[in-house]
């Protein structure tokens, strides 16, 4: 893990000190540490000159800038219609067997938490999960086990 | 005006390799008003769904007298069953640089954003090194243009373009009034010309094959082929570029199960077209227009569960923002589960498709305004389905 001064640092030398350069801070802080704290939330208000209270609520606006604990693999499974057809509930429900947890939950080892997400743009090979950036499309049961098993692995 | 049948086209995804330079060159080496003209003859009209016609914005765009302006890409690419513009960004992407490029010259923008969606972050990796490649080339052609990519996080609004804009102003992804128009005050407040991807790989090809053969293909309205997205009860998911102008009926017989009863098309914003309707609705601005999405029900589906499912999708992504929008989506979709379970009378559903309307009406943005439309064909042409 990085540092978050020089994550932070790092945007405002490509994105200036302005106001766009928010996104971009809170996109590298979740990239590098999977959720933003509420010390980092601090941090980057000070240093663009911004309330607190305004970083906090364009964070909360956007799904993916994860203000609560979040493991170190976030799984996303798409719940729209063609996902919902193709039967994402059993994904769903396998990943939730598999790693012993709710919707909403996180492993206790920090390693995983699932989620479900709107539409990512793979209908026509769903069911479909995201773990951080990484796509999963076509998912059986089994591949799903076997995908998990892969970073469990990791 | 049933003339046209469903056809295959290829121009989206042709890959000649020589297709950047050819185009660059060509279109250096003309005005800037014939570019916008050539445009505005060829008759295309915006691919993102809201269908304006593209050569309209750009001359709006450079009429304004403003030192900076702004090129914006939409890739934010949200709506439900619609992943043309991942394939394409992930095949073609020169070619959406291309038409960025195209549009920055001919209005006089210097600076580009591709907005692409969260869910896509997989692609950046690759994008960012054609299009450093790409910078230097258009830089050495004689372009004073300069494109740079920023990342959505998660928010099928910033698919709104005045959403867009204030996200990429590091802001809340909440549309703003209109008027004024991006063509006047966009992305930080100056004249902005925002178009989807696959409008600018098309501005790409018009621009290769001129104005008339681009003419020759689709009906008055609806000029032109389109990318179709297709998914739900089909043998054949995937994405198909075809001419416009064929029915429902015609892309069903190619596309369907053999038991379809129902096709949405326009994804979760748009209109359901029953089994009954098919033969006569023509896929297009003179009968139903769609940003590519379309998802075939076969008589398995119930028509209940996948209104319940657009409708929990609108309260999910709603902005918030304005009262009609954020009340409505929730009274909609609470309504209808009412009626489901017996707690409410069947002509409960006719207050709802008022509630619908009024959305239409006062909502906001395009989100609130639209979900009449699901609402609505759904209703109307399932209604048992919905009540039992
Ligand atoms: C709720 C909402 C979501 C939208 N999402 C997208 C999108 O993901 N991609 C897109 O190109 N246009 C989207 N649009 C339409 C844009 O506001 C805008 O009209 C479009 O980007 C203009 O480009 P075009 O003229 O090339 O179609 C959306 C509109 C609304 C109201
Ligand atoms: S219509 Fe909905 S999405 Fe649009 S501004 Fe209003 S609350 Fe936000
Ligand atoms: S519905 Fe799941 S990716 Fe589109």
């Amino acid at each position: 893990m990085t540092d978050v001064n020089v994550i932070i640092n790092e945007k405002i030398e490509k994105f200036g000190k302005e106001r766009q350069a928010l996104m971009p801070i809170l996109q590298g802080i979740v990239a590098d540490k999977n959720y933003i704290t509420e010390d980092e939330l601090l941090l980057v208000a000070e240093t663009l000159d911004l309330s607190a209270a305004d970083v906090y609520g364009t964070a909360t606006f956007y799904t993916f800038l994860d203000v609560v604990p979040r493991g170190k693999y976030v799984i996303r499974v798409c719940k729209t219609i063609s996902c919902h057809m193709a039967g994402k509930d059993q994904i769903i429900d396998t990943l939730e067997k598999t790693l012993s947890i709710k919707l909403g939950e996180t492993t206790t080892d920090k390693k995983f938490t699932l989620l479900q997400a709107n539409c990512m743009g793979w209908c026509h090979k769903g069911p479909v999960m995201l773990i951080n950036d990484e796509v999963y499309p076509e998912l059986t049961p089994e591949k799903a086990i076997a995908i998990i098993a892969e970073y469990i692995a990791k | 005006m049933k003339d046209k049948k469903l056809t295959k086209v290829d121009l989206i995804f042709e890959n000649d390799g020589t297709c950047a330079t050819t185009v660059l060159d060509k279109v250096r080496a003309m005005a800037q008003d014939d570019v916008i003209m050539e445009m505005i003859d060829s008759g295309l009209k915006g691919r993102g769904g809201a269908g304006f016609p593209t050569g309209l914005k750009w001359k709006f765009t450079k009429a304004e007298n403003s030192f900076d302006k702004y090129i914006v890409c939409n890739a934010d690419e949200g709506e439900p069953g619609t992943f043309k513009d991942r394939e394409i960004l992930d095949t073609v992407p020169e070619k959406v640089f291309v038409g960025m490029t195209i549009a920055g010259y001919s209005v006089g923008a210097k600076i580009g954003y591709l907005y692409i969606r969260a869910e896509y972050n997989f692609l950046l990796k690759k994008l960012n090194q054609k299009l450093d490649a790409f910078n230097v080339k258009i830089k050495d052609k004689g372009f004073d243009f300069t494109i740079e990519i920023r990342s959505g996080a998660g928010a099928y609004i910033c698919g709104e373009e005045s959403a867009l804009f204030e996200s990429i102003e590091g802001k809340r992804g909440e549309p703003r009034n209109k008027p004024p128009y991006p063509t006047v005050a966009g992305l930080f407040g100056k004249p902005t010309a925002i178009n989807n991807v696959e409008t600018l790989v098309y501005a790409t090809m018009i621009m290769k094959y001129g104005a008339a053969s681009f003419k020759l293909m689709g009906t008055q309205d609806s000029r032109g082929s389109k990318v179709f997205s297709v998914s739900g009860d089909t043998p054949n998911a995937g994405i198909y570029e075809l001419e416009l102008g064929m029915t429902v009926e015609d892309f069903v017989n190619d596309f369907g199960d053999g038991d379809t009863k129902a096709v949405q098309v326009g994804g979760a914003s748009g209109i359901c077209v029953p089994r009954k309707k098919f033969a006569d609705m023509i896929i297009g601005y003179e009968g139903v227009p769609t940003g590519g999405s379309m998802m075939l029900f076969n008589s398995t589906r119930s028509m209940y569960n996948v209104l319940k499912d657009y409708l929990e999708f609108f309260a999910e992504e709603s902005c918030g923002q304005c009262t009609p929008c954020r009340i409505g989506c929730q009274q909609l979709l609470q309504g209808i589960e009412a009626v489901k379970r017996g707690e409410k009378h069947p002509s409960y559903l006719d207050s709802l498709k008022k509630l619908a309307e009024t959305m239409k009406l006062s909502a906001k943005c395009g989100l609130g305004q639209s979900v009449a439309n699901p609402f609505s064909s759904i209703v109307d042409n399932f209604r048992e389905e919905i009540i039992y």
